[in-house]
């Protein structure tokens, strides 16, 4: 019935081509979970130990002097040591997998999870290409997150908690990225974001991020209405919800731009949106900043927010076969990509710019899904991983050093704002230089990561402006965004590390650099954004200096790694759209964009950083809002926040109490209630002939029978 | 475990035992001391439930659609008989009557401090109602325990109720009284035609399928059937009655009413009013009727929920919502739908029971139910915070936990039929998050700003004890629902069969396998003498003492 | 002989009936209830000598009938009495709901 060989059996069902036998793959899914398991029990253990104490009015223990209890000091080694483990496993998959040609998905299935009678789902999982690239990417950057995440929260009374849902969460990633049909996603789907919710309101008692995780958990559910919508059309559809089935059927099945494979594709998007925090569905994200930052780092920057463009990745042959939807991925993306870098552009909170810097980027990924670049798209999602995971957690130590300096002297500063640093690159050195290098990545600035995966993109979404002039337009809008990436990332790391220092002499002797266990996850990312985008140097350009002039290595290699998974939607959109142009919409050829690119972000950054160099800059409680032009409408996030709470969620709640107030009340009880009163109207009539007199009983008594008598008689 | 179960008789007297045990009980219950009591009842409630354990291995999978079925004489002169059965679907609501019962009074240990005796006396009367419910194949007999399990709960909510209880009690013995009463007509009707059409007067089920009744007379029966099991179950907009009698109800009311109470309306309608008058469920109209109701159900209740001041209003209005799931699984006639539908209810009888229990222990730490008079629970109450969070998400249907997979399926075999209504009834998983994360914020979450909450106590190892199992089964029947749904695959295909093609399939043999059942004999089966026609008509020979024959068969 | 009968028992039946209804005094009222009955009595003696003995019959269960209701209903008049100090029947409305 059950098979519990999870670690090691499970039946396998199609592919295990090419002689890929994985290792464990269970083992690799298991461990984490394993991990909040332990660490879960560890934290309700010590829970109710600071509960005793709250009750008690005995302050919170303070674990930074004297011994550490074992609650706080296990998960030190369990919540890292698990994710290091499957790590490890992952790592050993994904070199066996390098030599090998697989061309089917390697299924393992556990045991069958919903058989209906029509419907079977198994408990399955499924390693290729994506799936492998996607759990390497998750486990290793979250080892990294987890690392550092000693060190960011070892004083935190939560500690073992944090590490419980932490482990949880790369649990829930692994499900949604290595699940062999839909429903296994999805359950790995809700679970990054109840785990989200959970993290995000790690600090309940604030009520504002409390309110933070709650709205995103609301929000992402719009989104989980559309995956579940394209769920329900799936099966009616195929009668099954397994990738290799769909898939395989799909361009035999489906109509070309059909209505069905669109409307599929539109409800797969909408989950997407949700979870990736697109436009319009974007608005969760920054407010998700309330969480721990190295939880931004890892859910909110590098794994989470990109199941969306997984999906798009995952499902490429529905999005090839439906082209309205395919350029409305591209242009939710592109717009999405703008808009938020707009909105970057005039934050003060050093989280919330790179908050919105995420949902921009993540606009990019979206273009390059959108318009079938789909090996791209996934590259930026994992050098966007590098450097995006490099720059929270940089802005976490600096949050970090901050808060202990500002708490030295008890000043009620905000430990995020930029304003209120400056100059912290005599602090933190270490941290200084490795977030130049995110930087100049994200800025896309060659030979650094960003630059390569952005520039394919952009390029891509260019020549896609054979099939149609709106992706020249998107052209253009990706350009403006990557523009105003440079800007605002170099505005952030002057505003922080460079011009005097703002926070306060006092202050400034605590400022620190952060302790190794913090500094060598960002060494370690700030190589990878160095370096991590030469795995798929465009083969085309290599002998440019695109390619360092032939020097840099594996051309290609993602793209070559990820045909198998997207060949099928490439052959579609290749015999449908015909192939990409070879020149930019306005001319030239990919070489002439790469290097006008990375000059033209290369300019903004020595603009930007004179610019901001120049600008005399107030702490936080001196300068005050911008309070007139567009300044003010970008410091308020374009009154987007408002607008929805308009137009949403006070007409909902007004329609609601409605609901309550007058149909429940009025309407329905009150009909209820009104045929009660009918009843004991009647009664009270009827009682009235009740005189209580005998002798009015006993004569409508006699009269009666007299009646009777004669109806028998007559 | 199965050979042991055969050494012991077991299939030949659990039933029997299931229903009339708890009858037993009571009257250990009123003889014990008053301070005794709840410990005898738990007691006898849980040796019930390990009792009843057994019919998950005794029922057999592949075997016949109706087992342990059994049928004695009773009330001879109108064919009335006390016949019981069960399906896989009786099976699992059996199982989950009897696991709540014990929770349910151990969860009430110091919420109930009054009349102890005659309390938990009363939950044992309620038991026997209940089960009797899901194990009677003869309608008279059914009814009988249906309207059985008005009694007890009139009184645990007009007793031990909160301030407004004896308005919550009429109400809620009126409004399903009502309906029920209307129901007895329509049985009486069905009955009466069975008769005239079969040439013998019988209550039970079997004789009763495949009456031969017009649409129109179908489409009445259908309504005063469908009136009696909407209000029970409920569905808008004869849902009033629920948030009053929850709210005012105790706690073990509560657990009871949700968990098992609301189920004998969505389970009449998989048992009865599907296949007696399969013309009128196939009904275009009528489907789309029920549907929709179904779908507003789900919506509007979940509007409602998240305005509500009370945590216990709020979770009876999800209550609503959640039923509204079970209705349009079970009106999509399609598996998933059906499967999904019985899954909702199972998680639903879990989850709301958990969270009933789990507001219980907030009210007896802190005397209120009103959401905004909590906040920072988290921190003094982990372990009941993880508790509720667990729950919460449970009820919203959260993937891992029941809850998903109940709505997932019953979302998706009403989208194979009615994707429109499918649609809007999905968003009702945004609206879920709607309704529950701000009550769990308000209670658990937010500054701990108020003295009486930080002092206020954990959860007890009794506590824990109760919450344990269904937190445990929430996550279990998430993760591994196999089980469950291959039991209950061969009920629902036989019902949808039956509604499809009118009168034939599983259900019939069924019904013709009936002639070998033990006590019965070589009896001519309902079927058979419809293929006679007309002609069966006062013709019937056999066993004269069991049955009459027709009132006017010399007339025929 | 038997016409007589019958109509001496329907004059006394009416007359019977006239006190029930017109008399205000509870001990008259059951007199006259007993007189109802005795007159529904004698048409049940005089018919038996036509139809059979069953009638007789009857008159014995209605004989111990009417002694019980005596017993019972001149129990209840006293305890009325005691309680209001009448027996006049406009004072009793406790029928009333």
């Amino acid at each position: 019935m059950i098979s519990l060989g999870f670690i090691s059996a499970g039946s396998i069902q199609a592919g295990g081509a090419g002689g890929f036998d994985p290792l464990l793959p269970g083992l690799i899914l298991l461990l984490p979970l394993l991990g909040f398991a332990l660490n879960g029990a560890l934290a309700l253990v010590s829970g109710r130990r600071s509960a005793d104490r709250v009750r008690n009015s005995i302050p919170e223990e303070d674990h930074t002097a004297g011994s550490v209890p074992l609650t706080h000091s296990l998960p030190t080694w369990i919540g890292p040591g698990v994710l290091l483990g499957a790590f490890v496993l992952t790592a050993i998959n994904f070199v066996r997998l390098l030599g090998v040609e697989l061309t089917e998905p390697v299924i393992r299935s556990y045991w069958s999870w919903m058989p209906t009678g029509t419907l079977s789902v198994d408990a399955a999982i499924q390693l290729d290409q994506l799936s492998m690239i996607m759990m390497m990417v998750i486990t290793g950057v979250g080892f990294l997150i987890h690392v550092f995440s000693v060190g960011y929260m070892k004083e935190d009374p939560g500690y073992p908690r944090y590490f419980a849902y932490l482990n949880l969460f790369v649990f829930f990633m692994l499900v949604l990225v290595a699940g062999a049909n839909f429903p296994v996603m999805f359950v790995g789907w809700e679970g990054v974001g109840l785990c989200s919710y959970l993290l995000i309101g790690f600090w309940f008692q604030d009520r504002e991020k409390a309110d933070a995780g709650k709205k995103a958990f609301i929000v992402n559910r719009v989104g989980d209405f559309g995956l579940l919508m394209a769920m329900f059309l799936l099966f009616a559809t195929f009668g099954t919800l397994d990738y290799g089935a769909i898939f395989a059927a799909a361009p035999d099945t489906l109509l070309y731009g059909g209505g069905i494979v669109t409307a599929i594709t539109l409800f797969l998007l909408l989950g997407a949106v949700g979870k990736s925090a697109q436009i319009p569905l974007y608005v969760w994200l920054p407010d998700a900043m309330a969480g721990p930052t190295p939880v931004s780092a890892l859910i909110h920057a590098a794994t989470m927010v990109t199941a969306g463009v997984y999906l798009v990745a995952r499902a490429s042959v529905l999005f090839a076969l439906a082209p309205v939807s395919a350029a409305a991925v591209a242009t939710i993306g592109a717009l999405t990509a703008l808009f938020a870098a707009t909105i970057a552009l005039k934050q003060y909170d050093i989280k919330k710019v790179l908050a919105y810097s995420t949902v921009s980027q993540l606009g990019f990924m979206f273009m390059g899904v959108g318009v079938g670049a789909y090996a791209a798209g996934v590259f930026h999602l994992m050098t966007h991983a590098f450097f995006k995971a490099l720059l929270f957690l940089g802005a976490g130590a600096v949050i970090h050093s901050m808060h202990h300096a500002l708490h030295s002297t008890h000043k009620d500063w905000d430990a995020q704002d930029m304003r209120n640093m400056g100059g912290l690159r005599r602090f933190m050195p270490i941290t200084w230089i490795t977030m130049w290098a995110a930087t100049l990545a994200i800025a896309g600035i060659w030979p650094f990561a960003g630059f390569f995966s952005k520039d394919e993109i952009i390029w891509y979404v260019g020549t896609a402006g054979a099939f149609s002039g709106l992706y020249v337009v998107l052209w253009g809008i990706a350009l403006a965004a990557a523009v105003l990436t440079a800007f605002y990332m170099t505005r952030m790391m002057i505003m922080t590390f460079h011009g005097p220092n703002r926070t306060g002499e006092p202050e400034s002797r605590h400022l620190h650099e952060a302790p190794l266990n913090m500094t060598i996850p960002l060494g370690i990312l700030a190589v990878l954004s160095v370096f991590g985008g030469w795995i798929n140097v465009p083969g085309s350009v290599r002998e440019s200096f695109f390619g360092g002039f032939g020097v840099l290595p594996m051309s290609d290699w993602l793209d070559r790694w990820l045909a198998p998974v997207t060949q099928s939607a490439d052959a579609v959109r290749a015999s449908q759209l015909g192939a990409y142009a070879d020149v930019a919409p306005v001319g030239g050829g990919h070489v002439v964009w790469g290097a006008i690119a990375t000059v033209m972000a290369l300019v903004v950054v020595i603009v930007t950083a004179r610019y901001f160099l120049s600008q005399p800059i107030q702490p936080a409680h001196e300068d005050g809002e911008p309070d007139r032009g567009i300044g003010k409408v970008l410091y308020n996030k374009w009154y987007v926040d408002e607008l929805y709470d308009a137009i949403i969620v006070r007409p909902l709640i007004g329609v609601s109490r409605w609901c309550w107030r007058v149909i429940d009340r009025v309407l329905i009880d009150g009909t209820v209630n009104a045929v009660g009163s009918v009843s004991k109207g009647v009664g009270w009539f009827g009682s009235l002939f009740q005189t209580g007199q005998v002798n009015t009983y006993a004569f409508i008594l006699a009269l009666s029978a007299l009646a009777v008598l004669g109806a028998f008689i007559f | 475990m199965t050979g042991l179960l055969d050494a012991m008789g077991y299939a030949d007297w659990i039933l029997h035992a299931l229903i009339w045990l708890p009858l037993v009980g009571m009257a250990v219950v009123l003889l014990s001391p008053e301070e005794r009591a709840k410990h005898v009842a738990f007691g006898w409630a849980l040796g019930l439930f390990v009792l009843s354990l057994g019919l998950w291995w005794v029922f057999d999978p592949d075997g016949p659609l109706f087992q342990l079925t059994s049928m004695t004489e009773w009330i001879g002169a109108w064919g009335v008989t006390y016949a019981l059965g069960m399906d896989g679907i009786s099976l699992f609501m059996i199982l989950l009557t009897t696991f709540t019962m014990p929770v349910a009074i151990l969860g009430s240990f110091n919420y109930i401090r009054e009349r102890q005796r005659a309390f938990y006396s009363l939950m044992l009367l309620l038991q026997v109602g209940i089960v009797g419910v899901f194990a009677s194949m003869d309608l008279f007999l059914f009814y009988v325990f249906f309207e059985l399990t008005l009694v007890p709960m009139y009184f645990i909510v007009g007793i031990w109720g909160g301030e407004r209880r004896i308005y919550a009690a009429v109400k809620f013995f009126l409004y399903t009284a009502l309906g029920s009463l209307l129901m007895l007509v329509g049985i009486l009707y069905l009955y009466w035609q069975s008769n005239l059409a079969f040439g013998f007067a019988s209550f039970h089920y079997f004789d009763l399928l495949g009456t031969p009744l017009t649409l129109t007379e179908q489409l009445w029966l259908f309504a005063a059937f469908a009136l009696a099991f909407a209000i029970k179950v409920p569905l808008f907009p004869f849902h009033t009655w629920l948030p009053d009698a929850h709210v005012e109800a105790p706690t073990p009311g509560s657990v009871v009413l949700a968990a098992v109470l609301l189920k004998l309306g969505a389970y009449g309608f998989l048992r009865f009013v599907l296949p007696f008058f399969p013309e009128a469920s196939a009904h275009p109209t009528v489907v789309l009727v029920m549907i929709t109701l179904g779908v507003i159900g789900i919506i509007y209740a979940a509007w409602v929920a998240a305005v509500q001041p009370d945590a216990k209003k709020l979770v009876a209005y999800t209550s609503v919502a959640h039923m509204g799931f079970v209705v349009i699984g079970i009106f999509a006639l399609t598996t998933n739908g059906l499967q999904g539908g019985l899954i909702v209810m199972i998680s639903h009888g879990i989850s709301t029971g958990a969270l009933f229990l789990i507001l219980g222990m907030l009210y007896e730490r802190r005397h209120t139910r009103e959401i905004n008079d909590f906040g920072g629970i988290a921190k003094v109450a982990p372990l009941l915070a993880t508790a509720l969070v667990i729950t919460a998400m449970a009820s919203i249907g959260v993937p891992g936990t029941s809850g998903f997979v109940g709505e997932f399926l019953a979302l998706l075999g009403t989208f194979e039929r009615y994707p429109m209504l499918a649609f809007l009834a999905a968003t009702g998983v945004i609206f879920a998050a709607y309704y529950m994360l701000p009550m769990v914020q308000t209670i658990l979450f937010n500054p701990l700003d108020r003295e009486e909450n930080r002092t206020m106590e954990d959860l007890s190892g009794r506590e824990i004890a109760v919450l344990s199992p269904l937190v445990g089964l929430m996550l279990l029947i998430g993760v591994l629902p196999g089980p469950i749904l291959e039991r209950m695959e061969p009920g629902v295909q036989a019902i949808i069969e039956w509604v499809d093609e009118g009168a034939s399939g599983a259900l019939l043999d069924a019904a013709r396998d009936r002639g070998t059942e033990p006590g019965l004999g070589e009896l001519p089966v309902r079927s058979e003498l419809s293929e006679l026609g007309t002609s069966a008509l006062g013709t019937s020979t056999y066993d004269g003492t069991r049955r009459i024959h027709l009132f006017f068969r010399d007339e025929g | 002989m038997l016409a007589e009968a019958l109509i001496l028992s329907a004059i006394l039946f009416v007359i019977g009936m006239l006190g029930v209804l017109v008399r205000r005094n509870v001990i008259i009222m059951f007199l006259c209830i007993e007189l109802m009955l005795n007159a529904v009595n004698l048409s049940f003696v005089a018919l038996s000598r036509f139809i059979g003995i069953e009638g007789q019959i009857y008159v014995f269960f209605v004989m111990t009938v009417a002694a019980a209701e005596a017993a019972v209903g001149l129990a209840i008049i006293i305890s009325i009495f005691r309680h209001y100090e009448t027996v006049d029947v406009n004072n009793f409305n406790l029928l009333k709901w």
